[in-house]
């Protein structure tokens, strides 16, 4: 078994044997003719032959990729009409006296010279295009087809590199998976694998020569490797892994769309955890309702230095704007303990996570917190925003957050920068919170149950100590009795709770929580279907009885 | 001849696809429409012309008109590049 690397631009298993895509290159001769014009004749038949060749393909591109990733074959078309490029063809002609495949070879060589040359990088990428129409040009003139792919089976393709116009015109019910040596992650191929959902590598590390071509090979999209010839083992491992994910694929399609309601009619809102405004693309393809937690410490964690309230309301404008009216609950700063972030300055602590953290710093340094306030109350003008504050034990604390608020609100109205008005919630996550949490509920709009801390807390338990797995109980019955005390405490004072700890993806539990009244459920994106598979079949008025 | 000075605001400049519709645009018209970048000059109806100026955004440009059509072809062309470019 062989292992190669590379990008990985969609995730999921591809098995099947490797087909290497010939490019085909044509081999031209230069003729000396005497019939000057009937060569520049059959250069312009073969020009309007591709030119309706190209239609087909923009067409065809459409329907595959959309108008917006099509247009490169409108582009080809005009490469092909432009006047430069046929007065260098008529030129080289009649000048040398040579046949049209001779005299487009040269033009098309030196065309693609120019982009290549060139100082910019998308305009050298533009080379290929250029060597894309020459091909096209050269195939009608010999009248030869390219070779493409020899396979009447479907397998995996793999190329240096493939053109727009190579993909497009793949049969593609004959390809399992692309791997490419060059290529980029918005390259056509890149775009193609993903409206297909089939897995892709680019920048793959693997040779184009018989040691791999025809042999059965594995693509693991979601680790970016090719196994090639595999090990029993390995290839038992991954047919287990690619069923999993076609029943996956398949609930998928059955659940798409269906609202998650109970036989006995409770709608729950199923939202989605994210750490990333990567993350989005997995939030719309699971069908989330919304975003239940969306941890905004990367945007601290990745940088040397604070983030500003401009870059902080781009990414938050960016969200809000891209789940288009669905909520999305964004947690204000979770550093410290095990999230630490050098230029926060934050000091050795003996006990970090009952130490100096999340809403502790934010109300302990009130400029940190104000400016990310600002960018969340700037950014909820531009959809369905809420803020959820973390690590809340008392209700001075919120009712510290809300005189920080109320500054906020009136500097940027003195500023006339517009805001909106999102709602504000708080995570219950230390005991103390679940106690008073009929006395919080009055001062928020909604409660989210932090699990992963609730249960450290509450079994004095640190998860990252192996030596105490025995005594660690993910479903200890303090845990629910907590999560239970919080639901009916929210409800008394009218206001929705939810979990969007690790507990909530349980699907050991779900129906429990049903029974209790839960109103929403945040899990990873992954969850989402599956969670609502069991949602649709509880009837909670049965489960209570 | 009619021209005027556009200064680039598309973060990713003249790249293909505003190339070609540009070229569609000016072949609307006879007269002659010329792209000028740092004293370098293209052709607007010559896809290849415009795209090896390699304009980039904030990079100011000159357009100019001459010919017969050249006050339509100026409000037509000024109108599409404030929109699209």
């Amino acid at each position: 078994m062989k292992t190669y690397y590379g990008k990985s631009v969609f995730n999921g298993i591809a098995i099947g044997k490797i087909s290497i895509y010939q490019k085909g290159e044509q081999q031209v001769k230069r003729v000396k003719v005497d019939n000057t014009e009937n060569e520049k004749k059959r250069y312009y038949a073969a020009v309007e032959q591709a030119t309706k060749e190209l239609q087909a393909l923009y067409d065809k591109a459409v329907k595959e990729v959309g108008e917006a990733n099509a247009a490169i074959f409108e582009i080809h078309q005009m490469m092909l009409q432009d006047d430069d490029y046929k007065e260098s063809v008529e030129n080289i002609v009649d000048s040398q006296q040579v046949n049209a495949e001779y005299a487009v070879a040269t033009t098309g060589d030196n065309f693609s010279q120019m982009f290549a040359a060139m100082d910019d990088e998308y305009m050298r990428g533009r080379a290929a295009d250029v060597k894309d129409i020459s091909e096209r040009l050269l195939n009608i003139l010999s009248g030869k087809a390219k070779t493409g792919m020899d396979t009447d089976e479907p397998v995996i393709v793999l190329a240096d590199d493939l053109a727009p116009s190579e993909t497009v015109q793949m049969n593609k019910e004959l390809v399992l998976s692309f791997v490419t040596v060059h290529g980029s992650v918005n390259s056509h191929t890149a775009i193609l694998a993903r409206t297909m959902s089939i897995p892709a590598l680019i920048g793959t590390d693997i040779p184009l020569d018989d040691t791999v071509n025809g042999k059965l090979a594995i693509v693991d999209g979601s680790k970016g490797v090719i196994y090639v010839e595999p090990d029993e083992s390995t290839l038992s491992e991954m047919q287990e892994k690619q069923k999993e994910e076609l029943e996956q694929k398949a609930l998928l399609q059955t659940l798409k769309g269906k609202p998650n309601v109970t036989l006995d009619g409770k709608e729950i809102k199923l939202y989605a955890n994210i750490g990333n405004i990567k993350d989005l693309a997995t939030v719309i393809q699971n069908d989330a309702g919304g975003i239940g937690l969306f941890r905004s410490e990367f945007l601290y964690l990745e940088k040397d230095n604070y983030p500003t309230e401009e870059e902080q309301f781009s990414v938050y404008k960016t969200v809000a704007e891209t789940m288009a009216g669905k909520q999305v609950i964004i947690r204000t700063l979770d550093i410290g303990a095990d999230k630490q972030c050098d230029y926060f300055e934050l000091g050795k602590e003996d006990n970090p996570a009952m130490g100096y953290r999340a809403i502790r710093i934010c109300l302990d340094r009130p400029e940190v917190f104000k400016t990310q306030l600002r960018a969340l109350f700037r950014a909820s003008a531009y959809g369905n925003l809420a803020i959820m504050y973390p690590m809340i034990t008392s209700v001075w604390e919120v009712k510290k957050i809300k005189e920080i608020v109320e500054e906020v609100k009136k500097e940027l109205t003195e500023q006339n920068i517009a805001f909106g008005n999102p709602s504000q919630g708080i995570m219950i996550e230390t005991p103390a919170a679940v106690i008073i949490s009929q006395e919080l509920a009055k001062e928020v709009d909604f409660f989210s149950i932090g699990t992963n801390d609730l249960t450290q807390y509450t079994l004095a338990i640190d998860r990252q100590n192996t030596n105490l797995d025995d005594f660690y109980d993910a479903h200890h019955p303090a845990i629910l009795a907590m999560i239970r005390m919080v639901i009916e405490n929210a409800h008394k004072e009218g206001i929705w709770a939810g979990i969007c700890g690790e507990l909530g993806a349980d699907m050991d539990l779900t129906q429990d929580f049903l029974a209790m009244g839960i109103d929403e459920l945040s899990v990873s994106p992954g969850r989402i279907l599956p969670i609502r598979k069991i949602i649709l079949e509880t009837n909670v008025a049965v489960l209570k009885k | 001849m009619k021209e005027f000075t556009y200064t680039i605001t598309d973060p990713e400049g003249i790249h293909a696809r505003p190339a070609g519709e540009l070229v569609k645009v000016a072949k609307e018209f006879s007269c002659k429409v010329t792209l000028t970048k740092d004293g370098k000059s293209g052709d607007c109806k010559k896809i290849f012309g415009i795209m090896g100026l390699a304009v980039k955004n904030g990079n100011e440009v000159v357009m100019s008109f001459d010919g017969e059509d050249e006050d339509a072809a100026y409000e037509k062309i000024s109108a599409f590049m404030k929109e699209n470019l």
